[in-house]
């Protein structure tokens, strides 16, 4: 295994055990997502509109509000602790930081997401399991793209003076393109349109997570301190 | 216990933040089994000095070299060399004793890294604490921990940033007599402290630092009245 | 001379420079306010396009220009090029607000309603948000080198960025077909027409250059300032 990845996984492992120990940031995200959806339930009449009108929108953008809060513990952990100094002195490369606190996003991330979907499901009536392998993908795509961008602002934003403040204000600009594709794409699954439909989103996506995750891995030392 | 020994050869080493000119070009030679104290006021540069020389910032001018190789930023073989001891434990509160020094003996890519763990928490008395989390051990204790952390991959250049901060007497005393296995180990030690007393008793070096650059660098050949005189004295103009 | 003195006589020439454009922007807007053919259609309220258009067109350079000097900010280290793009970033978000309030001034007499999610329009909305979150972390960053640092981060994504926008907006907007409001491949521009809007695109860019000159040149006179405190600081 290539030590980038090798010390990667050490530090997400870490970031990961600390995480589930003390549960606070997870659970709350949890509780945060089931609002958000409980609250769209009320923004809208639902004898004048239909759910699966608003459907998509309304479960990407709780995945937005419950990633954009797990995105800033990566770097607020170390920053607690005082301790990114122990991991610029030991011999672990810059990309392997950037690569374990990504993981470790995404797991948290990921995990959030798949206790929100089936909670939107039951929610919003919306048949989701016709769909589910396809959906899964979609999501899989988006929350890469999402990640990789995140991870690099937080660790930017985390040295400001009003961290979370700042890591919504500089993420959501670069959150048009996956999320705009990404409920394209799901209301389109959802409809069951054909897949020459859901292609041109789906390759921005992939066009998309490929720059931003090559381009994160080239300059995440630069926001380190040196 | 490695044999290797490594001495540490520092030229013309500068560095600023911006207008803000914290170090203007200080060299010195530490050899193995030396001490060097580096005494200074605050904003002298000394935390500067210490992070150039763990490579963990970037010089605008000037060397370290370790063992005669150039220390480069990037080298993650360099840095396996370097313990640094500060006076924030970088362990985890959330973690215990145990598993701060598990990761790290893994992120430094030691063979077994739970053995390894296990023998430096022996070493440093905290056998009996291994399962307590980090965040509920004293200052004296962390400091400990910190040492341990430090010391796990055994580098022969140990660097400390004002270590005695916060210590008890007790604390201050079990650090002082790690310092002095390190040195009888002959390891590569600086020391960087504004606490007069307790550097000089380990040092066989004496630096002032003032205002980023050195004002005296010898070997140790006073009584500490001398050298409390000579810092009044070099402090005074800044 | 002092780098203070050489950076005051740059912004005095530059200052005189951007006076000289500001007047070359005017006759622009005399000769498509007075000499220029209206548009059969839209009537004298398309005649804001000659501003809207040239804006447009200087706002993406101006974060083209801040996507390059970061890269080069990056591998040379140089601070002048971090000086450059936060001047280009500065003048630019003001170009970009251009572009924001001339569109809805241009759409509200012609469909009706402000704001209309044109395809350019809302890829320019973005692009403010971009230069916004860029100027706010410069100001949130109190060192230098890493606000340096930061910001030539963040001016690369943003700069890779647009071009994802502009494909986001436009697969939208081919399947949600929706009012056009500038439409620069529209029918055939007559000669008058055309003569206008191309001496607007110069005289824009030109007048873009000069701010540019002229903001650069402030802060390098800021910086000289600063760096003379600094050693007479020292010295005492």
């Amino acid at each position: 295994m290539p030590s980038a990845v090798r010390g990667a996984l050490i530090i997400a492992s870490k970031d990961l055990l600390l995480e589930f120990r003390s549960r606070t940031a997870f659970l709350s995200s949890l509780a945060f997502t089931a609002l958000v959806l409980a609250i769209f339930n009320f923004a809208r009449d639902p004898t004048v509109t239909s759910a699966a009108d608003l459907a998509p929108g309304i479960l990407w953008i709780t995945f937005c509000f419950a990633g954009l809060l797990g995105l800033n513990r990566a770097f607020a952990l170390e920053r607690e602790n005082r301790t990114l100094e122990g991991l610029l002195l030991s011999p672990v490369s810059r990309s392997s930081i950037y690569l374990g606190k990504a993981f470790a996003n995404l797991v948290f991330v990921g995990l959030v997401e798949a206790v929100a979907l089936p909670l939107f499901a039951l929610f919003f009536a919306v048949p989701v399991t016709p769909v589910l392998g396809p959906l899964l993908g979609v999501m899989a795509l988006a929350t890469v793209g999402f990640v990789a961008v995140g991870t690099l602002l937080s660790a930017i934003a985390v040295s400001t003076r009003f961290a979370e403040l700042m890591l919504p204000v500089l993420m959501l600009p670069f959150l048009v393109p996956p999320i705009t594709s990404a409920v394209q794409v799901t209301s389109r699954l959802f409809a069951g349109r054909p897949f020459s439909e859901l292609a041109p989103w789906l390759k921005l996506l992939g066009g998309y997570d490929i720059v931003v995750v090559v381009t994160a891995l080239l300059i995440f030392e630069f926001t380190l301190d040196e | 216990m490695t044999d290797t020994t490594a001495d540490l050869k520092v030229e013309d080493l500068a560095r600023s933040f911006g207008h803000v000119r914290a170090l203007r070009g200080v060299s010195f030679t530490v050899a193995p089994g030396e001490v060097l104290a580096i005494f200074g006021p605050n904003g002298a540069g000394k935390t500067t000095l210490l992070r150039l020389l763990a490579g963990v910032l970037r010089a605008d001018r000037g060397s370290v070299r370790i063992a005669g190789s150039a220390l480069l930023r990037g080298d993650p073989a360099q840095r396996r060399r370097i313990g640094l001891i500060s006076h924030a434990s970088l362990c985890y509160d959330g973690l215990t004793a145990a598993e701060n020094l598990e990761f790290y003996a893994r992120l430094y890519g030691l063979a077994a890294p739970r053995e390894a763990a296990a023998r430096a928490l022996d070493s440093v008395g905290l056998a009996d604490r291994a399962s307590s989390p980090a965040g509920t051990m004293s200052r004296g204790m962390q400091q400990r921990l910190a040492i341990a952390r430090a010391l796990l991959h055994e580098p022969e250049i140990v660097l400390l940033d004002e270590p005695f901060t916060g210590l008890d007497q007790r604390a201050a005393g079990a650090l002082r007599e790690q310092l002095g296995r390190l040195r009888a180990e002959r390891r590569t030690v600086v020391i960087v402290t504004h606490n007069l007393d307790e550097g000089l008793e380990l040092a066989t070096h004496v630096a002032i630092q003032v205002a980023g650059r050195f004002v005296e660098c010898a070997p140790r050949a006073g009584d500490p009245a001398w050298y409390r005189a000579r810092y009044a004295e070099a402090t005074a103009h800044a | 001379m002092t780098a203070i003195d050489v950076a005051q006589r740059s912004v005095r020439r530059s200052g005189a420079f951007a006076l000289g454009s500001l007047a070359l922007m005017a006759a622009v807007y005399v000769r498509a306010l007075a000499f220029t053919p209206p548009e059969a259609t839209q009537g004298q309220a398309q005649k804001i396009f000659y501003i809207h258009a040239p804006s447009a067109w200087v706002a993406f350079l101006a974060f083209g220009i801040v996507g390059i000097c970061s890269i080069l900010y990056l591998a040379l280290k140089e601070p002048r090029l971090d000086r450059l793009a936060a001047s280009a970033a500065e003048v630019g978000v003001v170009f970009t607000t251009g572009v924001l309030i001339t569109g809805p001034i241009w759409a509200r007499p012609i469909w009706g309603w402000w704001w209309t999610w044109d395809a350019r329009l809302t890829s320019t909305l973005f692009l403010w948000f971009i230069y916004f979150g860029y100027l706010v972390l410069r100001g949130a960053v109190q060192e230098p080198g890493q606000r340096a640092r930061f910001a030539a981060v963040l001016g690369i994504l943003g700069a890779l960025l647009v071009p994802f926008i502009h494909v986001t907006v436009y697969l939208f907007r081919t399947l949600h077909p929706m009012p056009v409001v500038l439409n620069v491949n529209g029918p055939q521009l007559p000669p008058a027409m055309l003569t206008t809007l191309l001496f607007s695109f110069s005289a824009f860019t030109l007048f873009f250059a000069t701010l540019l000159w002229q903001r650069y040149a402030q802060a390098t006179l800021t910086e000289a300032r600063a760096a003379a405190q600094a050693e007479a600081d020292d010295r005492a």
